[in-house]
């Protein structure tokens, strides 16, 4: 039931290592920006840049309410396969105080633009393969998830694969230096004959600043994105409706770095019983343009 | 299970084919007649041209080379087609892409920045 400093400190001995690793990526490497929007379940039409890696930590925290405070941990690699198909692995762990650290998992993930151009509402088509269990990584909310599914032990909860398909309808606008997203969601366990889950997100967010200054500036306003996400569950094909579900609203913020990462922040606040009360969340991701051809000859 | 994984492999297949489904021509041709007559606000501004200098070298040299000569196979922007285009046709290009032949949209920087980035190629010729 204690919580937050013991989750804290197993935390702090496993991220050094991560950081260190990151550093070593990060050594020798130029200055890359992604144009993403800030947020951390919500998909924007935004793809990885084709040849682009973008390599990005997620990492979750939350105390829950007469249980243990835990810490989710997530590393994502996005490649830009195509202008209009970025595919995507996830490897996942989480800590949990009074328990255990353990690994959760792994997704793989593909996006797909049906549309080239650039329309006022833009579709993407996503796909991910999961297999995970004992997950506190929040990536997203489906079906009637919620705070009852933390109550289990880690070693109760590891042995319980979920071997699942999710399928999202991402809508995506850009107008007037805004980005309005909102993504569908449907969950569906292949193993067994459990019912498909839904679950919906919706964000917005722009730059603080629509121009670039002359010169370079880590503080400058341009380097900063702010928004808002909202994100839920939907029920099941058996009950669909916001009964036993759980919601967040999550204001968001993003640091673009110049010739650095970036770095991004949100507290997301539970809306209902079923929720969190706080779930913190922060990111961290850097881009490598034309990642393999810096293995060929001639790149760099 | 194998009624899922067809679905999946149905579905991907559906996105790749609705992806290849648009005609294959050369971006100028796509562009609207309204977009083509647009003109850049920021046009010889030497604020905007630095700034636009900068957004290149983050974003687009990479691929297109700092020179503007091209890199990794990618195109150079010292070309006829690129010199010919008007404010407008470019602006097009840098919110739509080319997704068939590898150019990224770049809808999501705002407009003020891809007029910056154009302002910068235009001083560049």
């Amino acid at each position: 039931m204690e919580g937050v400093g013991t989750a804290t400190r197993r935390l702090s001995r496993v991220w050094p290592g991560v950081a260190l690793i990151a550093l070593g990526f990060l050594a020798g490497s130029q200055r890359c920006e992604a144009q993403e929007p800030p947020y951390f379940v919500t998909y924007s039409h935004a793809m990885e840049e084709p040849g682009n890696l973008e390599i990005e930590f997620k990492g979750t925290q939350a105390a829950p309410k007469n249980d243990n405070a835990f810490g989710g941990g997530t590393v994502e690699f996005e490649y830009g396969a195509k202008a209009w198909w970025t595919t995507e692995v996830y490897l996942s762990g989480q800590t949990t105080a009074n328990d255990s650290t353990i690994f959760t998992g792994f997704r793989w993930e593909n996006r797909f633009r049906p549309l080239l151009q650039e329309h006022w509402i833009n579709p993407v088509l996503y796909f991910e393969y999961e297999n995970t269990s004992a997950d506190r990584s929040f990536l997203e909310i489906v079906g009637n998830d919620g705070v009852d599914d933390l109550l289990l032990r880690n070693g109760q909860a590891r042995p319980d694969v979920e071997r699942e398909l999710e399928m999202k309808l991402i809508l995506s606008s850009n107008a007037k230096g805004w980005n309005f997203s909102e993504n569908f969601i449907t969950e569906k366990n292949l193993q067994t004959s459990e019912p498909y889950e839904f679950g919906y997100a919706v964000a917005a967010s722009r730059p603080l600043s629509f121009r670039a200054g002359a010169r370079e500036c880590a503080f400058c306003r341009e380097n900063f994105a702010a928004g808002a996400e909202m994100y839920g569950g939907l029920g099941t094909t058996d009950s669909f409706g916001l009964r036993a579900t759980s919601h967040y609203v999550a204001p968001t913020v993003g640091w673009n770095i110049p010739r650095g990462p970036t770095i991004q922040f949100s507290p997301s606040f539970g809306l209902n019983d079923n929720s969190l009360a706080v779930l913190w969340r922060v990111g961290v991701q850097y881009e490598f343009q034309q990642f393999f051809s810096r293995f060929r000859r001639g790149g760099r | 299970m194998r009624k899922a994984i067809g679905l999946i492999f149905l579905l991907l297949g559906g996105a790749a084919l609705l992806a290849g489904a648009e005609v294959n021509q050369d971006w100028l041709k796509r562009v609207p007649p309204q977009e083509r007559a647009r003109t850049n606000p920021y046009t010889s501004q030497a604020d905007a041209i630095a700034a636009g200098g900068r957004l290149f070298a983050d974003r687009c040299a990479r691929c297109h080379g700092a020179d503007l000569e091209g890199a990794h196979g990618k195109p150079g922007l010292k070309t006829d087609v690129v010199r010919g285009a008007t404010d407008g046709e470019l602006f097009w290009l840098l919110r739509n892409g080319d997704l068939r032949h590898g150019m990224p949209s770049w809808s999501g920087l705002p407009e003020p920045e891809r007029w910056e980035i154009i302002a910068f190629l235009k001083s560049s010729r």
